[in-house]
């Protein structure tokens, strides 16, 4: 399921700190201004410098709304206003949050872009305000500083930062399909230079102080202090808070300069820029790069380097006048709605609705050293959580350890963590043979080979040893939760946690419950997954649950289209064009052609014709002949140690030619081929909210894109029948079905939404 | 702070101004009332314990702490120690071979000499057939050598040991990069031209790039110096009172020095220099100097700077300790009991420098005393803002209770009580050396102003700390 890998990178980006709808509404304030109270902010004078401070009531995070906006701007004008302040310092008193960006909410209730081009236009008038202040305002960042409140600190005359891991800067606009609306595209190529402002606009990266010090994007760091008289947190704040005053005082006096020392390579970049050829060829090739990595699918980059170029060659009155019409066209696109809907999806997705489990799971351990096995500890160890590793061979343990060290060492070398940290996470990894220990366990997962008979020994031979109140998980992709269950003294105890490899970098983590599984079993499975970082949907027991369930399908549809003489490479571009990260050939190789089989054949036993398509023969054939995937280095492609462009195993050719069919033309269109596997995948996904496996649309368009690569400018399976039309899908999935039979027949639910316009999976 | 520091500015000889705008102030009476600590009485009469052996101090003595790069530049550690050793010897006249065990304190290890107590004894005229053990705990080095030898004496094992710490700042092992290292290892393997030449061919220049040892915590990477502010920033202590503090404590160096207090030292003649007499890191400024400063670790806006903190320092300490029994058998009128004593160790980032706030009540709680017992404070003095910390988290119930585990506060020491006659600020700190001065200071002050009890406490990198009580002997 290396699959959504690109957009696991991307979409955690956004995890839990960009853009989030404050969720409280200020009514009791309509007046508030004449009631001389705020609720966001509230503001003090030490010596001649005005301290703002910005704190939104009940919540973990300062967003920009409208309410914030209109107390600041009263603020700032009685700043301005007044005789005895000559500097400005603007901080948030919460720690972790200086402002995680501007209000979604206050966008998605805009009707037309026009609607939303006037919220840029307002918001990029005021942070001009902050620009021309002659009362230098100096910004002091601590914890998120993201999207609109990143476009509020560049527009201050100085900038200083927590140097924690939490405090973050970065413009994630783009992750929602819109583009920084306040100025940002604007100022930003002016403060860190061109190239460093095209990367951050459109990877929407994070970037940490002390990179963002060295860009020029803060003028000072300060670092967190530990405990004195007061908890770390809150005297780190006031200690900013006093080094920023002492800035804003030394700015007013004239005894510090705003004015940066520009490093050699900085000078030499900017005077390249200076020359309007180096700039074409500067947007040429940044444009290239995103059509390529984008295939079209996402209007928003392409917009943000056209706003910046407009920004640079015609100024900064058109550049603004771009930037706000951009901004409102892209906030109604559909991809944007897509990605919007994803991201609050996954909020959602990271609370555990099942309450605090009884009892804190702290001692974990996990049964299997293989990739997923060592995977889930190395999630598990980094998070604090006492982990033991057991597997049957010491070769097979070795290997494991190794992978958990090696997935910490590549951070020490990402400078995310020091040796020190990795070598004192490192020590939470108990590794052993035996079953020493287990009856300290809180949660054991196992994470043996795929084989009901192997997992039924499993355990029994934990239950054995383990106390009454351990969790007993089950990682499997496939295999039904009730059958492992069937051997248990304790089925309540029994749960499914589906993980996707590779676990460190793969979001979802799919839960799989069956009747008999507690709640509380539940509420300690969802509590560990989400210390693990996951976005965690939970679904009923059934074959394949439903992330498995939703992609035989379309396996099924693939192999069919492969008889039917597409090139595996063909297909994959045709899968790729459409938004999935990786062709749907090379996801057979990389899931295992074993697996595959395995999957497939069971499967097809459970739910039959439904199910039918290509012939698992294919899958057989290539099993005996040993061609794997990537594990055993050859599937459809040939892979090697060190060799980037794979090649088509021609090996293939003869498999593929016995098990020739005759493509039908009417269906065999390059966008035919692309809505024959869709439309199966998308069917199959409504039935299985039709038949509860899946309690809500969110989770299925989380788990789809997160686990399976769904294309995330479709916004998942779900979002995608609303936002293309149910009665679209269900046309596409009869013209199929009249020619390939019962694998295309839409299932009731969505035939209902297809005949009653108003349904929708999101109101 | 600063009512706390008018009590000794008064003492100060030098009446500068800022002195003087402080005299304005009301006298906390709390300092005058414990003017005569003498008098008062105490928890426990003494700190003897049943069936275990008194440990004392026969006597102790350091060559002058230099700032290092002056005249002990040329030498080596065991140099320093050497001299340090034959200074007690000629103190204590202790017939050689009475001594069993000697053991020194040190940080930076010179490889040549990793075991310096051994090299040094053998030239400072002892025994060879007496053994010698070198210990590394940072800056309580010393501390952990004269520790290991009162466990040494108490359990029976030995009656005589000499303790003692060296550190020589003026030289320490830069090494060849890994690279480099490996390469020259792998050519000491090379048997053939051939195997040679193709190691040779895989030399690159950043082969010769060296490797620096950090004053930085392994752990964290971060230099104390780093660590002290950003702990000086946390407590909220201003670069004023840390100034003023570093002021206090070279004034009273200064006085001690002046006043021959100081009596520990024994001169040292340095081959092809002039004879060492006084420790050279005594330099009374003023604060208008002090202000003048630019911060040393947090740019451009942190507190602690090159006059608020201790300076790198070459020197050496001894002391001879003894069995008490042993002591007075051989005719010796000790000059201390060595008592209870414990280490603590916290979170080396963000406490750093806090081990005498642990280890302040623990010991005390250990002894059955309290703080009032405590007639000569001695704290080392890594950092102004470090030694204003402590006082403010001794001084603080909700430290006490959230990262103590305590109920109540120890409390700070009264500031008249303590380290009157200068501290590592002003007097230097040679790392694994500074222990026994501590030490041999308490002692000394017990004796010189007819106190009973001192408490020696100290932190080191790493996140550890030591104290210990030091009881005077009877007159």
């Amino acid at each position: 399921m290396v699959a959504s890998r690109a957009i696991g990178s991307l979409s955690r980006a956004t995890a839990s700190r960009m853009l989030r709808c404050s969720g409280y509404i200020c009514r009791n304030f309509s007046g508030s201004s004449a009631l001389r109270t705020r609720t966001h902010i509230n503001y003090g004078v030490k010596g001649d410098v005005a301290v703002v401070r910005i704190n939104s009531p009940n919540s973990k995070v300062n967003t920009l709304n409208k309410e914030l906006q209109s107390e600041f701007m009263e603020v700032m004008n009685e700043i301005w206003a007044s005789d005895q302040v000559r500097s400005a310092v603007l901080i948030s008193s919460k720690p972790g949050c200086f402002i995680a960006g501007a209000d979604i909410n206050m966008l998605a209730s805009c009707k037309t872009s026009e609607e939303v081009t006037q919220i840029s236009r307002e918001g990029q008038r005021t942070f001009e305000k902050l620009e021309k202040s002659t009362k230098p305002i100096v910004a002091a960042i601590s914890g998120a500083c993201l999207g609109g409140g990143l476009e509020l600190a560049i527009s201050c005359q100085y900038r200083i930062a927590t140097k924690d891991r939490k405090t973050v800067l970065g413009t994630p606009e783009v992750l929602l399909g819109i583009l920084p609306g306040a100025g940002g595209t604007q100022r930003l190529p002016k403060m860190v230079g061109v190239p460093a402002a095209f990367d951050m606009m459109l990877t929407g990266r994070n970037i940490h102080a002390d990179r963002a010090k060295k860009m020029g994007l803060v003028d000072q760091l300060v670092d967190p202090l530990g405990p004195g008289l007061k908890p770390p947190e809150e005297r780190t704040i006031e200690y900013l808070e006093e080094v920023a005053v002492t800035f804003a005082k030394g700015l007013s006096d004239k005894k510090i300069s705003i004015k940066r020392d520009k490093g050699l390579v900085d000078k030499l970049i900017s005077y390249a820029m200076s020359i309007p050829f180096v700039r074409q060829q500067i947007y040429k090739k940044v444009e290239e790069k995103v059509r390529k990595q984008t295939k079209g699918l996402y209007p928003a980059p392409l917009k943000i380097i056209d706003v910046v170029k407009t920004g640079i060659e015609q100024g900064n009155e058109a550049g603004y006048l771009s930037e706000s019409q951009k901004f409102g066209e892209l906030a109604m696109t559909r991809e944007s709605k897509a990605l919007v809907g994803l991201y609050h999806g996954q909020v959602l997705c990271k609370k555990n609705k099942f309450g605090a489990p009884q009892k804190e799971a702290k001692h974990l351990a996990i049964l299997g050293a293989g990739l997923m096995g060592a995977g889930i500890a190395q999630v598990s160890v980094d998070k604090g959580l006492r982990t033991i590793l057991k597997d049957a061979t010491l070769a097979g343990l070795g290997r494991g350890q190794q992978q958990v060290f090696k997935g910490l060492n590549d951070k020490v070398k990402k400078k995310a963590l020091t040796s020190f940290e990795r070598d004192s996470i490192f020590s939470n990894l108990v590794g052993q043979l035996d079953y020493q220990g287990f009856e300290k366990a809180d949660m054991v997962i196992e994470a043996v080979f795929e084989d009901l008979s192997l997992k039924h020994r499993v355990l029994k031979e934990v239950e054995a040893v383990i106390p009454d109140h351990c969790v007993f998980a089950s990682n499997t992709s496939a295999l039904p939760i009730n059958e492992i269950a069937a051997v248990s003294k304790r089925p309540e105890k029994v749960i499914g946690m589906h993980y996707f490899s590779p676990v460190d970098k793969m979001q979802l983590l799919e839960i799989i419950t069956t009747d008999k599984t507690s709640k509380d079993t539940t509420a300690s499975a969802v509590a560990v997954g989400l210390k693990q970082g996951k976005v965690i949907i939970v679904v009923k027991d059934g074959p394949g649950f439903y992330t498995t369930r939703c992609l035989a399908p379309m396996m099924s549809e693939v192999l069919r289209i492969l008889q039917e003489g597409v090139e595996p490479k063909k297909l994959d571009s045709l899968t790729t064009s459409f938004g999935f990260p990786v062709g749907a050939a090379t996801l057979v190789d990389e899931v295992g052609v074993d697996v595959a089989k395995h999957v497939s054949e069971d499967l097809n036993k459970a739910f039959g014709e439904r199910f039918g398509g290509g012939s698992v023969e294919l899958l057989k054939q290539m099993v005996s002949r040993g061609f794997l995937g990537r594990k055993s280095g050859k599937g459809f492609y040939i892979y090697q140690e060190g060799v980037k462009n794979k090649n088509v195993n021609s090996d293939m050719d003869g498999i593929l030619a016995s098990l020739k069919v005759p493509p039908k033309s009417e269906v065999s269109s390059d966008e035919d081929i692309h809505y024959r596997l869709v439309t199966r995948f998308v069917n199959e996904a409504v039935m299985c909210l039709q038949e509860g496996i899946l309690a809500t649309p969110t989770e299925g368009d989380i788990g789809a894109v997160f686990g399976l690569g769904f294309p995330p400018c479709l916004g998942g399976p779900f979002r995608f029948v609303d936002l293309y039309g149910a009665q679209k899908v269900v046309d596409q999935l009869r013209r199929y079905e009249a020619a390939y039979g019962k694998p295309f027949t839409p299932c009731q639910l969505l035939i209902d939404h297809a005949n009653s316009p108003n349904k929708k999976f999101y109101q | 702070m600063t009512s706390l520091l008018t009590y000794t500015s008064k003492n100060l000889p030098n009446t500068s101004k800022w002195a003087v705008q402080f005299f304005v102030r009301p006298l906390s009476c709390s300092s005058q009332l414990r003017a005569a600590p003498a008098a008062q009485t105490k928890s426990k009469k003494t700190l003897a314990k049943p069936n275990i052996r008194n440990v004392v101090v026969v006597d102790g003595v350091r060559i002058p702490f230099l700032q290092s790069g002056t005249s002990y530049k040329d030498l080596m550690p065991h140099d320093l120690a050497r001299a340090a050793l034959s200074g007690l010897l000629t103190r204590t006249n202790v017939p050689k071979d009475v001594v069993d065990y000697i053991i020194f304190g040190t940080v930076i290890q010179e490889v040549k000499t990793s075991n310096v107590a051994r090299e040094a004894a053998l030239g400072a005229g002892f025994s060879d057939k007496t053994p010698a053990h070198t210990v590394t705990m940072a800056c309580i080095s010393a501390n952990q050598a004269m520790t290991t030898g009162i466990g040494l004496i108490a359990s029976g094992q030995y009656d005589v040991v000499v303790a003692g710490g060296v550190e020589l700042m003026s030289d320490i092992p830069i090494r060849h990069s890994r690279k480099m290292r490996n390469m020259i290892l792998e050519l000491n393997k090379a048997k053939t031209l051939g195997q040679r030449l193709s190691l040779i061919s895989k030399f690159r220049l950043n082969f010769l790039s060296p490797e620096l040892p950090a004053v930085a915590e392994f752990s964290t990477s971060e230099t104390m110096g780093h660590s002290a502010d950003r702990l000086a920033a946390a407590f909220a202590v201003s670069r004023l009172d840390q100034d003023e503090y570093a002021l206090r404590s070279h004034s009273l160096a200064k006085k001690a020095q002046d006043e021959g207090l100081l009596s520990d030292v024994v001169p040292f003649k340095v081959p092809g220099r002039e004879t060492v007499t006084k420790d050279n890191g005594i330099r009374p400024s003023s604060l208008e100097q002090m202000a003048k400063l630019k911060p040393a670790f947090i740019k451009p806006y942190g507190t602690v700077t090159a006059a608020n903190s201790s300076f790198l320092t070459d020197g050496a300490s001894a002391m001879l300790i003894m069995a008490e029994e042993k002591a007075l058998a051989l005719g010796y009128k000790p000059k201390a009991y060595l008592r209870d004593f414990v280490y603590v160790s916290q979170d080396p980032k963000d406490q750093l420098l806090l081990g005498p706030t642990y280890a302040t009540p623990k010991v005390l709680e250990k002894a059955g005393l309290t703080m009032n017992d405590i007639d000569a404070f001695e704290f080392h003095e890594a950092f102004s803002g470090q030694i204003l910390a402590n006082f403010k988290a001794m001084d603080s119930d909700w430290f006490a209770q959230n990262y103590m585990g305590r109920k109540t506060k120890v409390g700070s020491p009264p500031l008249e009580k303590f380290n009157n006659w200068g501290g590592s600020l002003s007097l230097g700190h040679p790392f694994g050396a500074t222990g026994c001065r501590l030490v041999m200071a308490a002692a000394n002050r017990l004796r010189k102003d007819g106190g009973q009890y001192g408490l020696v406490t100290a932190c080191a990198a790493g996140g550890q700390g030591h104290a210990m009580i030091v009881e005077a002997y009877p007159k």
